[in-house]
């Protein structure tokens, strides 16, 4: 009998064209997805005068710095997405262009339009390319000369990752979603945690999210370290698939669950690490320094740097920029703006779970939604969500990574604090000294309607 | 792109952990062409509110960093401010793995030491600068009078002291791609975007 494998061993053996002498193996790549961001890349293509290997196999999007407001653009942005546009269609790759219906968040729409399938192995030049695994993909986000090297060859060199498990036992409290869980494992075993490692989710609350929530816990695996993330794909993820415009149909449908349907650990399969977290313990968590590392349930007070150990002095660092002072209640932080969008929580879910705190109360901060693309935004609007955001006071933009990034000059201001549904509080990520706490959507429009870091649990009650 | 073997220049230590990427090049220069270099980028936003900043004193070869250096976005960008600004090798304890892999792509050397040495080493250096030695092929360096062996894996060391590029060396073996590629489609026709 053969040995007992885990998912990673399933996708990276299906995948592996050859295995160097020194160990590194040749991957075929199935899918690739460019961005603005990709013009090194293609620079680096031109510059060697090699053609795409592989056209049909990549598809480019406008996201990063996708205009969200209307008005002139920047003449630096418009150049970015004008340079994406004549390498798409110079190199004969299909390009979601901005007046695409189709356009978005390249995490959002790689799934939305069923590019995103279990048992690919899927590239980006984005780090959170690892949200593509919550289909059971092996998808994770490399550098301009891997995207290079992908474009001239649909290969990459990789050396296979550790195998770690993080299960989730027990159900998830009301309001408490897969933001929550990932920040609360990232806390729990720091931003450097799963260095090395591919981290398969599993356990009954994993079982139990949507697809949306799926790609949260996934999309976050890079901020603790983890190149990948990955769930095994079940009958919620086919049934997310199923209808897609690029996804098979008819018979080419049921020849591909029935693969599909393999993908999973083998029972007796070994981990090289494995982490067991209940998560019905598991609070409304948001960050308050400058690492994702740097969360708390929000009924937490603002940690003593000195109680911290090795990480006193980076903990002392982010309370000075972050403005606030060792021991006051999380929930005593007024915050001057919120932001609800991108990769991380700009999903169908995401915004009907904030405008279920937002329905008939008012923002007392200004803030921007930001849906995850142009189909989401028309399926928020059809529902009456945006209507929602509206009547609240926030402003209901378009779709792009927004003021995740800022790279599109959605910025926060200097010294200003957000609430934001997004993935990264570095420092200057949303822009130049900008203080940001992340959170779930739902805590977002908590703290929208309270105008500080609140829980937003006694907010849905009463609330189906 | 030319390989290196060894080193010898100078070296400052950064301190703190958690250096990421968008701290190594903040977003807004991303769109700026590298003709000119990244240099000035490196750590803009820090070094611009920080006159006393290491690195607006220093130019040197060699950084000694915390723990998870180069975490967070892809952008290869961190690595291109890094190497225009004349830095070749990074030591820390961790780094952010996307990072790791772009920095040997653009003859970076990036080393795991422990903490204790990375405290050591910090300690030496101080705010200051001091001399540096790194040598790949035997994995030893010594920084501010410190020797000591640092590991590297045998890809990496060969990439770095060959100055190798991977698509030269992939095109060997088009013949096995195609091959693989041929079956895949065959047993996954699934695995083809539907047209």
């Amino acid at each position: 009998m053969s040995r007992p494998r885990t998912l990673l061993d399933k996708l990276w053996d299906t995948h592996e064209i050859l295995v160097r002498g020194d160990g590194t193996s040749l991957m075929w790549v199935d899918r690739h997805l460019v961005h603005e961001g990709s013009h090194h890349a293609f620079a680096k293509l031109a510059a060697r005068d090699m053609p795409v290997a592989h056209p049909a196999l990549t598809f480019g999007v406008v996201d990063h710095y996708a205009p969200t407001r209307p008005g002139d653009v920047a003449p630096d942005i418009r150049r970015m997405m004008r340079t994406l546009s004549e390498n798409a269609a110079r190199t004969g790759i299909r390009l979601f262009d901005l007046d695409d219906p189709a356009q978005g968040i390249v995490h959002v729409i790689g799934p939305e339009q069923g590019l995103t399938l279990p048992g690919l192995l899927i590239n980006c030049g984005d780090s959170h390319t690892s949200t593509h695994g919550a289909f059971g993909a092996l998808a994770f986000g490399v550098g301009a000369t891997e995207v290079a090297h992908i474009l001239a060859t649909q290969t990459i060199w990789q050396s296979r990752p550790n195998a770690m498990r993080i299960t989730f036992d027990g159900v998830l409290a009301a309001g408490v979603t897969a933001k929550d869980m990932a920040l609360h494992w990232i806390a729990l075993l720091g931003a450097d945690g799963a260095q090395g490692h591919a981290v398969e989710y599993a356990g009954a609350a994993v079982d139990a999210l949507s697809m949306e929530g799926r790609l949260t816990l996934c999309n976050l695996s890079i901020e603790g370290g983890a190149r990948m993330g990955i769930v095994a794909p079940d009958d919620v993820t086919f049934r997310y698939l199923s209808g897609r415009p690029f996804a098979p149909n008819g018979a080419a449908w049921d020849t591909a669950v029935a693969d599909w349907r393999q993908l999973s650990s083998d029972r007796d399969a070994s981990f090289e690490r494995e982490v067991r977290i209940d998560a019905r313990a598991i609070a409304p968590t948001v960050t308050w320094g400058t690492s994702p590392e740097e969360a708390l349930p929000v009924t937490a007070r603002v940690p003593m740097p000195e109680l911290l150990g090795s990480k006193a002095a980076h903990a002392r660092a982010s309370l000075e920029y972050m403005g606030l002072q060792a021991g006051m209640p999380l929930t005593e932080v007024k915050v001057d703006q919120v932001f609800i969008g991108s990769c991380t929580n700009g999903r169908i879910e995401d915004l009907r779970m904030a405008a279920k705190v937002l329905a008939g109360r008012n923002a007392v901060v200004p803030g921007l939604v930001s849906p995850g693309s142009a189909m989401v935004k028309r399926q928020a609007e059809a529902e009456g969500l945006a209507q929602v955001f509206v009547q609240a006071g926030l402003e209901w933009g378009a779709s792009g990574c927004s003021m995740c990034v800022g790279m599109n000059g959605d910025l926060v201001a200097a010294g200003k604090r957000c609430a934001s549904s997004t993935n990264r509080n570095f420092k200057g990520r949303q822009g130049r000294g900008a203080r940001t706490h992340l959170m779930s959507p739902a805590m977002v429009a908590a703290a929208a309607v309270t105008g500080r870091l609140a829980d937003v649990r006694p907010l849905l009650e009463g609330r189906a | 792109m030319s390989g290196w073997t060894r080193l010898t220049g100078s070296a400052v230590a950064l301190g703190g952990a958690n250096i990421d990427t968008d701290q190594l090049i903040p977003a807004r220069f991303m769109s700026q062409p590298r003709k000119d270099g990244y240099g000035t980028f490196l750590l803009h936003d820090v070094r611009a509110t920080e006159d006393a900043h290491v690195l607006n004193h220093h130019t040197p070869k060699v950084l000694i960093a915390g723990r998870n250096f180069g975490s967070g976005s892809s952008r290869e960008a961190a690595v291109y401010a890094l190497v225009d600004f004349g830095v070749q090798a990074v030591f820390a304890p961790s780094f952010g793995d996307i990072f790791a892999g772009n920095a040997v792509n653009n003859g970076l050397l990036t080393a795991q030491i422990d903490d204790a040495l990375c405290a050591e080493l910090t300690k030496l250096l101080g705010g200051g600068v001091a001399g540096a030695e790194v040598d790949i092929a035997v994995g030893r360096a010594v920084i501010a009078g410190c020797g000591f062996a640092f590991a590297l894996d045998d890809v990496r060391r060969q990439k770095l002291m060959n100055g190798w590029d991977d698509i030269d060396l992939t095109a060997q073996y088009t013949d096995k791609i195609a091959t693989f590629r041929a079956a895949r489609v065959a047993a996954h026709s699934w695995a083809l975007p539907k047209t």
